[in-house]
């Protein structure tokens, strides 16, 4: 519990810096999580997210407007009842159905339309399969030989900013995200002036792909759209990574990042024209990470 | 001391013990990503079969990273007794593995000599042990540690409440509180992972579970597990925590990363002792897991299980109330299936309760490993099987702020009806005051959170 915790806090705090200070407060009425725990059924189903149904799974609280209180302070499965020990039917299959989804989300390709409609290309790292993807994370660090000759061919050398989109650890992040995200950053680049190098898909990247892809186009600034590790609250959520002059021996706290980018997080449309006003703030300071001031 | 054997036909020669403890280890992504794991199945069993003859002197004489220049090392050669390793140096890995199988060989005897064993000792023996031999040779060991109660009887099956809030949000952490008291969990301790690690946020939360301690004369202790430093201010600045938490690594470069070294557990022991809130004497909590030294490239090409043995060498100095491993948490580039996460949880709780540690396991995984919910079921119950002191209790098993899956309130209430295992004495007695339990069965009361509003 301890990096990874660390990290991921680490990450939410600078999350809840950049919205305090690149959106207007009034932009986030809503709390940090979702409204309904279960993302798989409440996809499914809208209508039966009513909080008011699920105050009566517990058969006679103690009290009852007691219990309407807890369950709106948390986002965590409670007041959920039993069977004997065990839990209700309905709320083990939902569990389940929400597992699934961000497994799935792990095993599952991103669609081949969709990139096209954006027109990019796809290289892939040194990542094999899914199964090496998970053990080996050096190996997505790298662009294969292949990838790298066809980057090297096809894309712009320098460009002021250049945009990646990777699978990640999340497929449905990019299927789910990307056709909103995508043209309002395009917007947002040039709205701050920012010129866009020749974007491209890495199938099977890790974040410090960036530093690879640096090295063979020496871009100002890189922008990394990349599908996050699939919670159960949801397995869509991606993750922009930003750097400045991305290069080998880059280390962690040299990246920005902008995480819990879904449809109930960080909408992917905000998003977009968060990412251009922090590359703008990158280029005048030559600098990203913890040396940013945002 | 013989570093070669023979198998089918073809001779193995090993560099070095280090090298032996490698490759003996069963099959884990982090050993292969580390890349000293064995080729294959055979080299596996070529290993085991030349560590089954090495003796314990063999081992404590070639010291994988030298107390001069490793203080974890140094901490565990400190602890051993030479009396009691002098009746035993000469054993080889294979007699320590049968002394402690056999029926004659009771608790106080496995007592007597793990005051000679190292670690490195330990981790040789879990290597040579099937899941089932870790299962029986643990539930031997009885380890009672007493902060405000005494959890680790023989029977008694604890639970961490871990109701933590994805932004500490203090109303969020109570509901998820009142729920798991209900269900019967909290006696190990009330233990939250904060979002935001900063003195103040420590303070108010150990503040606040104090306060739910206090009105409902709870018998238990609380603890929030953010940074030890951090807990340190939160103390000096006069908050109450009866416990002091610390995630550690089994080498001083790996606690290094993690911000910590022995003289600063040292401090924090003084400061928890003069300044903390539980009555002791055991007022440390501490978590480990297998991968992390790899995952801080402190690992100095030692194995995975025997540096989380030292993890437990190290933890031993300080008499700990609680320890868990979170065994499924780091990835699947170390565990990477539920096969390899059940097989490190048993030998996490096995190597714990050799060195005499309150041991209990974090039965988690995320969602890139190739796990599920029913593998957490048979761990859990594997684990309550070997006697695991605790095991950790979320809400629905689902934990909204760290995004990974553990064992539920209702897993822990499952297990405890199921094989006859009960809360802790004293929370139990105030589980009946308050009408939840009666004769170790949850009444129709429990599950209803609001009780406690």
């Amino acid at each position: 519990m301890d990096r990874t915790a660390e990290m991921e806090r680490l990450v939410d705090r600078v999350m809840e810096l950049l919205e305090s200070k690149l959106s207007p407060a009034s932009q986030h009425p809503s709390p940090p999580w979702p409204a309904e725990p279960a993302a798989g059924v409440a996809e499914a189903d809208e209508a039966d997210t009513e909080a008011g149904g699920e105050s009566r799974k517990v058969p006679n609280p103690r009290w009852e407007e007691g219990m309407r209180e807890l369950l709106s302070s948390t986002p965590a499965r409670i007041g959920v009842w039993r069977a004997g020990t065990r839990p209700l039917t309905s709320e083990m299959l939902k569990f389940r159905c929400d597992h699934a989804a961000a497994v799935d989300s792990i095993y599952g390709e991103v669609d081949p339309g969709l990139l096209e409609a954006f027109g990019l290309f796809t290289v892939e790292t040194r990542f094999g399969n899914t199964e090496n993807y998970l053990k080996r994370p050096d190996m997505g660090r790298i662009v294969n030989e292949e990838g790298a000759a066809l980057i090297r061919s096809r894309c712009r050398m320098k460009p002021q900013v250049q945009i990646v989109v990777s699978d990640g650890l999340s497929a449905n992040a990019i299927d789910d995200n990307l056709r909103d995200i995508y043209p309002s950053l395009l917007d947002s680049l040039q709205s701050y002036g920012l010129a866009a190098g020749t974007p491209f898909f890495v199938r099977g990247g890790r974040v410090a792909v960036m530093d690879h892809i640096g090295e063979l186009l020496r871009p100002e600034a890189l922008v990394l759209l990349i599908g996050e590790r699939p919670g159960l609250v949801s397995s869509r959520s991606m993750s922009a990574y930003m750097c400045y002059r991305p290069r080998q021996g880059t280390v962690e706290s040299d990246r920005t990042v902008i995480s819990n980018i879904h449809r109930r997080g960080t909408p992917p449309v905000e998003a977009g024209a968060y990412i251009g006003a922090v590359l703008k703030k990158m280029m005048e300071q030559k600098a990203s990470g913890v040396n940013l001031e945002l | 001391m013989k570093l070669k054997s023979a198998l089918f036909g073809t001779t193995y020669h090993f560099r070095d013990v280090k090298e032996v403890l490698a490759k003996a280890n069963e099959e884990k992504s982090g050993d292969q990503l580390a890349g000293i794991a064995a080729a294959d199945a055979k080299e596996r069993m070529a290993a085991k079969l030349v560590l089954a003859d090495l003796t314990l002197a063999d081992i404590r004489n070639h010291p994988l990273l030298p107390p001069e220049t490793d203080e974890v090392s140094r901490v565990i050669e400190q602890s051993v007794n030479e009396k009691m390793y002098a009746e035993i140096r000469n054993w080889t890995v294979a007699e320590l593995r049968e002394y402690l199988l056999r029926q004659e060989t009771g608790e106080s005897d496995i007592r007597r000599i793990s005051r000679g064993l190292t670690s490195e000792m330990v981790a040789a023996c879990a290597k040579l042990m099937s899941n089932l031999d870790l299962i029986q040779a643990a539930s031997k060991i009885e380890v009672r540690t007493h902060c405000n109660i005494t959890i680790g009887q023989k029977g008694v099956l604890a639970g961490r409440a871990q109701p933590n809030h994805p932004t500490d949000s203090i109303q969020g952490i109570k509901a998820s509180l009142f729920e798991a008291l209900s269900y019967g969990i909290g006696d190990a301790v009330i233990g939250i992972n904060p979002v935001i690690d900063s003195a103040e946020s420590v303070r108010n939360i150990l503040q606040e579970t104090k306060e739910v301690m206090a009105k409902w004369q709870i018998p238990t202790q609380n603890c929030v597990l953010a940074h030890v430093k951090t807990q340190m201010k939160a103390i000096r600045q006069g908050a109450p925590a009866d416990l002091v938490f610390q995630s550690l690594a089994g080498t001083e470069a790996g606690n290094k990363a993690f911000g910590i070294d022995v003289a600063l557990l040292d401090e924090a022991d003084e400061l928890i002792r003069r300044e903390g809130t539980g009555t002791g004497p055991n007022v440390w909590y501490f978590e480990t897991g297998q991968g992390s030294e790899l995952s801080a490239e402190a690992h100095h090409g030692i194995d995975q299980v025997t540096l989380e043995a030292r993890c437990y060498g190290l933890a031993r100095k300080y008499k700990p109330f609680i320890v868990n491993t979170v065994v499924g948490f780091i990835g699947p580039e170390y565990l990477y299936d539920s096969k390899q996460v059940i097989r490190a949880g048993l030998e996490d709780h096995f190597m714990g309760k050799l060195q005499q540690l309150p041991m209990g396991v974090d039965v988690c995984y995320t969602n890139h490993m190739k796990a599920d919910q029913n593998d957490m079921d048979n761990l859990a119950v594997l684990l309550a099987a070997a006697g695991v002191n605790y095991l950790i209790g979320v809400a629905m098993a689902d934990d909204c702020m760290l995004n990974y899956q553990s064992t539920s309130y209702h897993d822990i209430a499952t297990l405890r009806e199921m094989l006859q295992l009960r809360p802790a004495p004293e929370f139990e007695r105030w589980l009946v005051r308050m009408g939840i339990m009666e004769n170790g069965k949850l009444t129709p009361l429990a599950g209803d959170p609001t009780l406690f509003m």
